[in-house]
C-alpha cells in the first residue's frame, strides 16, 4: 500500500519502517545533501494543542530540506475560536500548502482530517491516540542503541493515555521484540491497544506488569513516560504510585550494563538528573533524532520522484 | 406469515400482530430488542409507516422473541445487515400480497456507517464535525474506525436516534 498520509504506526509494515529509518540515517550522515531538496515547498503546521518540540522539530526538518512552514498560531487566535470545524480548517489550509502536520486533542482527528484533504497529512498526536512520527524517531534511536530484533523492551508509566506508547507498541510488533508494559493498574494499556497487539503478533511478545523490578534485569531498552498527576482523582492516589516508577541510580543497580533509557520528553521527575551523564541515557539523542527522521518522512511523502512509492514497496494496492 | 419453526405461535400471533399486505416482517428478534430494531432502521412512525410490534412472544428457538412488521417497506440488504448487530438471529421475510416472497437470515456487515454513536467523548466524531460515525464489525462487538474504541456490550445503546 502506498501511503499518502501518516496517521498511525499500524499502517506501516516492517519494510515501510526500514525505508524511513534508512532514509533518516542517510540524511543524518549528510544533511547538506538534501539542503535544497524541497525548495518552494510549504508545510502547514496545525497545532490545536500546545507543543514545543514536535512543532519545532517539524519546522526545522522542513527548513533543512529547503522548504518553509506556515503556522496557524494558537487556537485562541484562529478561526477555530469562532467555531470552525476541523474539516473546514484543513480544507482551507491545504489550499495554501503542500503538506500538513496536525496535532489535535481529539482521538481520530487525523483520520478524519485525512478524508478531507489531498495533500499529505502527518498525525503529530491525536489525543490519547497515536503519534507515529514520534514512533519513527523512537525506533531510530532504539535501532542505533540496541537493534530492533531480538529486543527486550520495557515501556513504563502512563500507558493508558500515552499516545507515544500506543504507536510504539504497534510498530514493534513488526520486529522480534518482547514488550513488557509496566504501569499502575489504573494506567494500563487501553483494551483496544492490547486487542490490536494480540491481533498483530498473536500476543506472544506482550506482557503487563505493575513492578519494574521483575523485568528490569532482562531489558535492553527501558522507555519511560510521565505519570501525569492530573490523571489521578486525588493527590494521595498519585503519591502512592508515582515513586514506584521513578528511575535513579539505585534503581539501575539491577539493570544490565547495556540498558538504554529513553523518554519522549518532557520529563518531570521520572528520571533523576544523575542518570543524564550515564551511558544509559539516550533521551536527548532521541529528541535530536526527531529532525533527521522527520526530514526523511517529509521527503518520502513529498517527493514526486517515486520516493513515496518506496513507502510500502511501491505497489499501489 | 409468522414463524415457520415456532409452530405454536401461528394463530396466536395473528391475534397479537396482524398480517401485512406488503412489506417486511423481522422475526426472531431477541426479546426486548424490537424498539432498538426500529431505532436502528430509523423508523419512528413520524412518516406514517404502519408498524406492528410483538414483544416477548413465545418461541421454540429463542424462548422469547420479538417480531416487527413494517407495512409498505422492503428493507434493503444494508439495513438488514445492520440489524445483525442487535438481532443476530433475526430472519427477514419480504411480503407481497400477503405472501412471503423472500426469506433470509441477517449477515453481519464489515462496516456500519452513520448508525451508531461513538461512546468515547474524546472521539472526533462526537465533536460536531461533518462526518458520519463508522464502525468496523468485530466477531464480538464493534470498533470505531476513528478512535479505535471497542464496544462489546450494549451496542443498542449506541444507536444514533
Amino acid at each position: 500500500m502506498r501511503h499518502d498520509h501518516l496517521i498511525t504506526s499500524k499502517q506501516l509494515t516492517r519494510g515501510d519502517i526500514e525505508t524511513i529509518l534508512d532514509r533518516a540515517a542517510e540524511i543524518d550522515a549528510d544533511p547538506s545533501a538534501v539542503a535544497d531538496r524541497h525548495t518552494n515547498t510549504l508545510l502547514g503546521l496545525l497545532f490545536f494543542e500546545p507543543s514545543t518540540r514536535t512543532k519545532m522539530s517539524f519546522e526545522t526538518a522542513m527548513k533543512r530540506l529547503g522548504g518553509d512552514v506556515v503556522d496557524m498560531g494558537s487556537v485562541e487566535s484562529s478561526s477555530v475560536k469562532k467555531g470552525e470545524t476541523l474539516a473546514d480548517t484543513v480544507r482551507v489550509i491545504e489550499g495554501y500548502t503542500d503538506a500538513l502536520v496536525l496535532r489535535h486533542p481529539k482521538q481520530g482527528s487525523a483520520t478524519m482530517a485525512s478524508e478531507f484533504v489531498d495533500v499529505p497529512l502527518v498525525n503529530a498526536g491525536d489525543g490519547a491516540g497515536h503519534h507515529p512520527s514520534q514512533t519513527m524517531l523512537d525506533l531510530y534511536t532504539i535501532r542505533e542503541n540496541a537493534g530492533l530484533d531480538d529486543l527486550t523492551i520495557g515501556i513504563m508509566g502512563d500507558l493508558k493515555y500515552g499516545r507515544t506508547v500506543h504507536s510504539l507498541a504497534h510498530a514493534l510488533t513488526n520486529f522480534d521484540a518482547q514488550q513488557h508494559f509496566i504501569s499502575p493498574e489504573s494506567l494500563r494499556l487501553p483494551r483496544e491497544v492490547v486487542y490490536d497487539l494480540h491481533q498483530e503478533d498473536g500476543g506472544a511478545g506482550i506482557r503487563e506488569h505493575e513492578s519494574l523490578e521483575e523485568v528490569l534485569p532482562s531489558l535492553d531498552v527501558l522507555y519511560v513516560t510521565r505519570i501525569q498527576r492530573e490523571r489521578f482523582p486525588d493527590e494521595q492516589e498519585y503519591q502512592k504510585v508515582a515513586g514506584e516508577y521513578q528511575i535513579g541510580s539505585e534503581t539501575l543497580e539491577a539493570a544490565g550494563d547495556d540498558l538504554t533509557i529513553m523518554h519522549p520528553l518532557p520529563r518531570v521527575d521520572e528520571i533523576a538528573p544523575e542518570i543524564d551523564e550515564t551511558d544509559h541515557a539516550a533521551y536527548f539523542d532521541q529528541a535530536h533524532n526527531g529532525v533527521p527522521v522527520r526530514m526523511a518522512l517529509l521527503d518520502l511523502l513529498l517527493s514526486d520522484d517515486g520516493a513515496a512509492d518506496r513507502l510500502g514497496g511501491g505497489s499501489d494496492e | 406469515m409468522s414463524d415457520d419453526h415456532d409452530h405454536h405461535d401461528g394463530d396466536e400471533h395473528e391475534l397479537r400482530v396482524s398480517k401485512i399486505r406488503s412489506g417486511t416482517v423481522i422475526d426472531h428478534v431477541r426479546g426486548g430488542q424490537a424498539l432498538n430494531v426500529l431505532a436502528i432502521l430509523g423508523i419512528d412512525g413520524s412518516e406514517g409507516e404502519e408498524v406492528s410490534v410483538g414483544m416477548n412472544v413465545p418461541s421454540d428457538r429463542l424462548a422469547r422473541k420479538d417480531i416487527v412488521k413494517v407495512e409498505g417497506r422492503e428493507l434493503s440488504q444494508d439495513e438488514v445487515d445492520v440489524l445483525s448487530l442487535i438481532a443476530p438471529d433475526a430472519t427477514i421475510n419480504i411480503v407481497r400480497d400477503y405472501e412471503v416472497i423472500e426469506k433470509h437470515r441477517v449477515e453481519p456487515p464489515e462496516i456500519v456507517e452513520g448508525v451508531l454513536s461513538c461512546p468515547n467523548a474524546g472521539c472526533i466524531t462526537t465533536s460536531g464535525e461533518p462526518v458520519d460515525s463508522r464502525f468496523e464489525v468485530l466477531e464480538e462487538g464493534v470498533r470505531c474506525d476513528y478512535c479505535g474504541t471497542i464496544v462489546r456490550d450494549e451496542i443498542a445503546a449506541l444507536i444514533d436516534t
